[in-house]
């Protein structure tokens, strides 16, 4: 692969992706309240969807915790806690491995009811096959790099990972070096990784924004809310909202 | 301002706890709340309600926002009931919900459009030439006609502007009435009463142009006439409310919650009042499980199990047990005790028609009408009297037409119902049910059933005569045995002889304990209540080719049990049923009586039978269904012979009249100083004028012109679809079979046989639409109209009495028009180019003898036809009546939109009373502002919006005026002898005007068009005004006619009712081996019910209802007929026959009956609908399959009850006697390539594809 490709797609690209991920939630946020839901097919057929969706939420939930926690979390402190890289290492490949396995049985239910239920995949957008099947590819990559983790059991690519991560968080474009020699099925997940934020503001991944985690630490069960304190004199212009 | 940074306050959220901190007061934003509050937030909520399709006249809300309609629901405003009736609300069902869809939806016609073929050899021809002289120039050149009129239905219309194209129709209106004559301008449009002003519109422009408007109720084959045949009605049926009072409902071939959803809640009110419910029908359907007992009866023999049920009744409660009420019903409102004359035939009696008071020397002193005055014996003197209220007393006296127990001299006198102990004599009685059939049983008695009968010998002054009473007659008929002898007279329930409930369990299937036990229960409840047991029937029964004999027997029942005319009782015809409550009202308005009468008017079924050429294929010989007791005479011919004769005798009407333009006839009468109608009758006796229905294909014979509105004519309800494709239409058809000439079998002795059949008789066929139905598919020019809530106009019904309105909910949208307002520039664009040649004109107009005028007492004894030289040819006696109407052709449009003086100078009227008008007139102008323009309608009231239409009807109608309901009222009076105005005194001062009826439905008044009352006492029931103010049916008799003594009727069999099976349409052998595809044929009875997804064809094209069903069409078969074809559930089927074929997919169901399948009635040949294996054409609709058969009982006019009236009495297009193959299809082709490659295209169609 060309310096120059490794240069944008590993040291710009992340931006792009990040402005567009928050930016775009922000906006769609702001002007589609009435889109910004899961778009739960339930109602539509219960079928598979008990299985399958909670094998794949807990196992991507499990995911996305490690994928945070590893990489976010800076050398120092897990070198400090005693945690070796060899450790960590074996760790990720155990919990990611057994949380991957649920999780890809889960979509891969998930898949085949959405392309194969004639109703479902009648009221499917295109969003909704393109980000299932995209979730379907990363997975499959994920799971793949666990073989290639195999050949490193010493962590040391998990470290330029990590690295290269919390670069990109700093601002540290030129971090893409870390990483540009890696095993191409890692570069090939990262890459999806990043376009998945990319078009996260257009899919009904937004749900996850809002996912109702306050609910577990709150005490009062009955919400009420306050009227307005200062009245509204012009009431929001209707057309904008979908209301039917 | 910002969801988001709104959302960004987590630790300012939460502003209070209450409850011990169980509950938090938050901040958070609340307008995502307002998207829920403005659900039910509108610019405005709007009247409306469903106008031309649906007869259930239901009330609607229509929802606007940001200027688009968004949906509809139910409205629940109407006037309250009684305390102890329940309420009329909620009306409505979720074909009426799904309609908004149509407003926006892409099957909207949104601008005119005309066929691309025809506007680019207009637009050549209009460069150089005026418009009359450029539409000629395209019809005169064969070759320049054919180039649009074949290319019909394959697409290749381009947009144009309303100038061009309602320009293109004046002109071609104009060419019409000046080169054939305007009666060749033709409109079809259905029921009024559900879209009055729409209606109106198109009626108007055709009769003043001197147009012809065409029947429906008939045509569709919704009229029973059965119902005019016994009351001199067209159809008058109790409202649903009334269902409430009856306590045992039989629905026969009724399927009320599927068919009549609105009022359904009526029938389960009733059933939890503690009604008992019977439901008789082939299949299970969905009413069938309100039943308390369901019959499953074999489709198309109900006359048997009618019969059978009959013959228990009068056994048991006439017989062996008399029960007062009976016996007092129909000895005063029927025609049982009159006498009937007995003439020889064969060795035996044979009963021939009434005996009349000119029988007598002397006339029994009757000097007006003594021929149309039956008679009967008085009880107390056994004398010979002449009861009043027969037709006789209706017309050139005064006060004598009633139903009171007296003598024409005033006496009192009760009529003698049976001569028993008189002479016992045999009398022959025909016998149906041993005809030959492949699918129906039968049982094999003689054709002459011969039975004992007690007659009298009297002296009649050309010699003596032996008569004997309906009633004897009537109950020898039924094969009652009274102990007076008889062949095959059953003894028991158990004999199988006719009409006995084992020979109807033989040939029906349902048995013979359950029809005793229906049978006994119906009559016993009748004598505990006073005659509140009800019959409802649907269109199962009425569209066989013998309706009337199922129609009879039901109606038998009726009155044998003193039903008709009670509250809670009667018999309730719902099908296509419209009550259109104004139509006096409504009359001058529609036909332009306010400027000339009498308009033209045709029934359809006739119309269509000819010149879509159906008459050229006509498969039953009349032999077939002639009785063996037809008197003596010459019964030959084919049927559309006998509708010639029916025509030429005044008997029905004709379209087009003449083959000379009948514009050119008064002026060449002058020439020769002759009277019109002298010189009609002349020429017609010499053949110097001819008439049109001899040579229906001849060119000068030809409808030219054909506007649809209101209508999906081709897709819906055209019986014989393929043959108007063929004919007609002349573009690409499915019909299968051959003619009678391809065959040597043509026999028609009064028409002139083509060896070369013509095909597409229409130079123009113009259809107004909201959307893109078949109909307009076909069309040659497509214009786009407003939707049922875009317009303002009326509706009422027959299922409940209230009138309300429809009202623009929006503007008609893209450049849809309504109505009114498409007819308004048509007829403004024919005033302006109709001086190129036409001016004011004089129109000779031929009418049939109608029905409640005083012309129809025209024929009282037999049937004399002046072509064959038994009668000179009189007008308005022998033969049509022939009227001069003068025609101000470049004053069209000002005579249209103006109220004309004719209401003020002869005033208005209905049902054979009438009425001065001039108040209404004056009260007219007043509302509705004077004409101030120059011109011959200077002063008269304006009639320029729809609003001010719907006022006139309004204001001219009893039913809306209380002014005019009690002048009607004293009209009556004053030929019944009897006060009625007290009917309608307390309601003397209300007028209901368009506002208020769009403020909330108002409920009619009472007024003597209707034999019901609305009153705060009684729901409407038809002849309760009969029974109760004793005014007479509009009969012969004057009671309820049970026997029909006119001579065509006894020709074919139908003096009394009797069992008739299915006719043999042959349409199933000659095409079953055609075009094998190695799945195996079954054959099947063809019926074709009302739908639960759509009404008529509306909603069989609305995404909504398609998801709700199976997407497109559909055909439901048994699971055992369906294991016969190898057919399983959703597998693409064809079923065909000689007339065609359609495909479509199967239903597989136990609910249906072995030996039929059922394919609902309309589904759109625009939605999936994938092409024909046997005719390479595209599926067909229902009506593919069908070819309509005409029966000559239903031509007789002249004759009182039986004279034709417009929708009234006629010909009926019945279709159920049809078969079909049904045969899984081997590969479903969807004909999507383009027209110049399919197999079916000329290579001249080339041009349409690359449109």
């Amino acid at each position: 692969m060309s310096t120059v490709l490794n240069y944008i797609v590993y040291g710009w690209y992340p931006y792009v992706c990040l402005t567009v991920f928050i930016v775009g939630s922000v906006i769609r946020f702001d002007r589609e309240q009435y889109s910004w839901r899961s778009g739960s097919s339930q109602l539509l057929r219960r079928r598979q969807l008990m299985w399958g969706s909670n094998l794949f939420h807990i196992g991507i939930l499990v995911i996305f915790a490690g994928h945070f926690v590893g990489l976010l979390t800076p050398i120092a402190v897990f070198d400090w806690l005693g945690v070796s890289h060899s450790f960590k290492q074996m760790l990720a490949i155990v919990v990611g491995g057994v949380a991957g396995i649920a999780c890809f049985v889960g979509l891969t239910l998930l898949v085949h009811r959405r392309l194969f239920d004639p109703r479902i995949l009648r009221t499917s957008s295109f969003g909704d096959i393109a980000i299932l099947l995209l979730l379907y590819v990363q997975l499959t990559l994920g799971l793949a790099t666990i073989f290639v983790s195999l050949n490193h059991l010493d962590g040391h690519e998990m470290v330029r990972f990590m690295n290269w991560a919390q670069g990109i968080l700093i601002l540290r474009p030129e971090s893409w070096q870390l990483i540009a020699g890696a095993n191409p099925i890692f570069k090939l997940h990262i890459f999806l990784g990043m376009t998945i934020f990319l078009v996260f503001p257009f899919t009904r991944l937004v749900h996850i924004w809002s996912a109702p985690v306050w609910y577990l630490g709150r005490r009062g069960y009955q919400v009420v809310r306050a009227r307005p304190h200062a009245p509204r004199t012009t009431p929001a212009a209707w057309p904008r909202d979908r209301t039917s | 301002m910002s969801h988001f940074i709104d959302r960004l306050t987590f630790f300012r959220r939460v502003e209070g706890e209450f409850a011990d901190g169980h509950g938090v007061t938050t901040n958070e934003d609340r307008r995502w709340e307002d998207g829920y509050r403005k659900r039910w937030q509108h610019d405005k909520i709007v009247r409306s309600t469903h106008g031309a399709n649906c007869t259930g006249s239901c009330s609607w809300k229509i929802y606007v926002k940001g200027g688009i309609v968004t949906w509809e629901t139910q409205q629940t405003d109407y006037p309250r009931t009684r305390p102890e009736l329940p309420n009329h609300e909620p009306r409505g069902c979720s074909r009426g919900a799904s309609y908004s869809w149509y407003l926006y939806s892409g099957n909207r016609v949104k601008h005119p459009l005309v066929r691309a073929h025809l506007v680019r050899l207009w637009r050549e021809a209009r460069k150089s030439k005026k418009p009359v002289a450029a539409w000629a120039s395209i019809v005169e050149d064969a070759a320049k006609r054919k180039s649009y009129t074949t290319k019909r239905g394959l697409g290749g219309f381009v947009r144009a502007s309303w100038d061009e194209v309602t320009e293109i129709i004046a002109a071609a209106n104009a060419y019409t009435a000046k080169t054939y004559g305007p009666d060749r301008v033709t409109g079809f449009s259905p029921i009024p009463a559900m879209s009055m002003v729409s209606y109106a519109a198109g009626a108007r422009y055709l009769s003043l142009l001197g147009g012809v408007c065409m029947s429906f109720y008939d045509w569709y084959c919704d009229l029973p006439p059965a119902s005019p045949m016994t009351w001199g009605e067209q159809t008058d049926v109790p409202e649903s409310a009334d269902w409430y009072n009856s306590s045992f409902i039989i629905l026969w071939g009724s399927n009320v919650p599927q068919t009549r959803t609105p009022d359904a809640h009526f029938y389960t009110e009733a059933r939890y009042r503690g009604a008992k419910s019977v439901v008789i029908c082939p299949d299970y359907s969905e009413a069938s499980k309100f039943a308390d007992l369901w019959l499953s009866v074999k489709q198309g023999t109900d006359s048997a199990l009618a019969m059978a049920m009959g013959h228990v009744i009068l056994k048991e409660f006439h017989v062996d047990r008399q029960v007062p009420y009976f016996v007092d019903y129909i000895r005063r409102y029927s025609d049982m005790p009159m006498l009937v004359r007995l003439v020889a035939k064969d060795g035996y009696l044979i009963p021939e028609r009434f005996v009349r008071a000119s029988d007598f020397a002397g006339a029994l002193g009757e000097t007006n009408n003594p021929d149309w005055k039956p008679v009967a014996f008085d009880e107390a003197s056994g004398d010979v009297v002449v009861p009043r209220g027969s037709v006789g007393f209706r017309w050139g006296e005064k006060g004598k037409w009633n139903l009171e127990e007296k003598e024409s001299t005033g006496n009192e006198a009760t009529l003698q119902l049976s001569l028993a102990g008189g002479e016992l004599v045999d009398i022959g009685f025909p016998y149906f049910g041993n005809v030959e059939h492949d699918h129906f049983t039968g049982t094999d008695h003689p054709s002459v059933l011969t039975r004992k009968v007690p007659t009298r010998r009297m002296r009649l002054k050309d010699g003596e005569a032996v008569v004997a009473t309906v009633y004897d007659l009537f109950l020898a008929n039924y094969g009652v045995d009274r102990g007076f002898g008889g062949e095959h007279l059953p003894r028991s329930y158990d004999e199988v002889a006719p009409y006995s409930p084992a020979w109807a369990e033989a040939i029906t299937g349902v048995k013979r304990d359950q029809i005793v036990a229906v049978a006994r229960e119906f009559a016993r409840n009748a004598e505990k209540t006073g005659g509140r047991s009800m019959i409802i029937i649907g269109a199962a029964m009425n569209h066989w080719y013998h309706m009337d004999m199922n129609y009879r027997g039901v109606i038998n029942m009726l009155v044998m049990c003193g039903c008709v005319g009670q509250s809670g009782g009667g018999w309730s015809h719902y099908v296509g049923q419209e009550k259109l409550r104004p139509q006096t009202g409504w009359l001058p308005l529609a036909f332009g009586l306010d400027w000339s009468r009498p308009p033209r008017q045709q029934n359809s079924t006739s119309f269509f039978y000819a010149h879509s050429d159906q008459w050229r294929y006509e498969s039953l010989d009349v032999s077939e269904i002639l009785s063996p007791t037809a008197p003596e005479g010459s019964w030959s011919g084919s049927l559309i012979d006998y509708n010639v004769r029916a025509e030429r005798m005044g008997w029905l009407p004709s379209a087009p009249q003449l083959e000379t333009n009948p514009l050119t006839i008064a002026a060449a009468a002058e020439a020769k100083g002759q009277d019109a109608k002298d010189y009609v009758a002349e020429g017609l006796k010499s053949g110097a004028l001819k008439l049109s229905c001899n040579d229906p294909d001849a060119p000068q014979n030809w409808p030219r012109n054909l506007f649809v509105w209101r209508s999906n004519l081709l897709g819906s309800s055209g019986k014989g679809h393929e043959y108007f494709l063929k004919h007609l239409l002349g573009t690409s058809h499915g019909v299968l079979g051959k003619d009678l000439g391809e065959d040597g079998r043509q026999k028609s002795e009064e028409v002139v046989w083509h060896d070369e059949a013509p095909q597409g008789k229409l130079d123009l066929l113009v259809t107004l639409d909201f959307r893109m139905s078949t109909t307009c598919v076909y069309s040659d020019i497509v214009l786009p109209t407003a939707t049922w809530y875009e317009k303002n106009d009326l509706n009422t019904s027959d299922m409940h009495p209230f009138i309300h309105p429809l009202t623009a909910a929006v503007d008609p949208v893209w450049e849809a028009r309504s109505d009114w307002e498409i007819y308004k520039a048509i007829a403004r664009k024919f005033s302006e180019i109709a001086p190129e040649v036409l001016g004011v004109e004089k129109d000779v107009v031929m009418t049939p003898i109608l029905h409640d005028t005083p012309a129809e007492i025209a024929q009282a004894f037999e049937v004399e036809d002046w072509a064959r030289g038994d009668v000179d040819p009189i007008p308005g006696k022998t033969m049509p009546q022939v009227t001069v109407v003068e025609r101000d052709y470049p004053n069209l449009y000002k005579r249209f939109t103006s109220l004309g003086p004719l209401m003020a100078k002869i005033g208005n009227g209905g049902k054979g009373i009438a009425w001065n008008t001039e108040d209404e007139v004056d009260l007219l102008k007043r509302l509705n502002g004077v004409v101030t323009d120059d011109g011959p309608t200077q002063g008269l009231a304006r009639i320029d919006s729809d609003v001010d239409a719907t006022e006139v009807i309004l204001s001219l109608a009893p039913e809306t005026n209380g002014e005019v309901a009690v002048k009607a009222w004293e009209a009556l009076s004053s030929a019944t002898g009897r006060d009625h105005a007290h009917l309608a005194l307390p309601k003397e001062d209300e007028k209901i005007r368009f506002r208020d009826v769009v403020a909330q439905p108002r409920k009619i008044i009472s007024s003597p068009t209707w034999s019901g009352l609305e009153s705060e006492k009684v729901c409407y029931n038809a002849g309760y005004t009969n029974v109760h103010e004793l005014i007479p049916w509009r009969t012969l008799t004057g009671r309820q006619q049970l026997y029909q003594d006119h001579m065509w009727m006894r020709a074919f069999g139908e003096g009394f009712c009797v069992y008739r099976p299915p006719i043999d349409t042959k349409t199933v052998k000659p095409v079953i081996d055609r075009e094998p595809n190695g799945n195996k044929p079954v054959v099947l009875n063809f019926i074709t019910p009302h739908q639960k997804w759509g009404i008529h064809s509306t909603y069989t094209d609305n995404l909504l209802m398609l998801t709700l069903s199976r997407g497109g069409p559909i055909v439901w078969i048994s699971e055992a007929d369906a294991a016969k074809g190898g057919i399983v559930d959703n597998d693409w089927i064809e079923a065909f026959n000689a007339n065609g074929a359609l495909v479509a997919r199967a239903v597989v169901s136990q609910r249906v009956k072995e030996g039929m399948c059922m394919m609902y009635h309309a589904q759109e040949k625009i939605a999936n609908v994938p092409g024909s294996e046997q005719t390479g054409q595209r599926g067909g609709i229902h009506n593919s399959v069908t070819r309509t058969v005409l029966k000559p009982t239903h031509m007789i006019g002249g004759y009182v009850h039986q004279s034709y009236g417009f929708n009234y009495y006629g010909t009926v297009g019945s279709n159920r006697d049809e078969f079909v193959i049904v045969r899984k299809v081997a590969k479903v082709d969807w004909l999507d390539e383009p027209v110049e490659q399919s197999s079916t295209s000329d290579g001249a169609s080339n041009l349409e594809a690359a449109e």
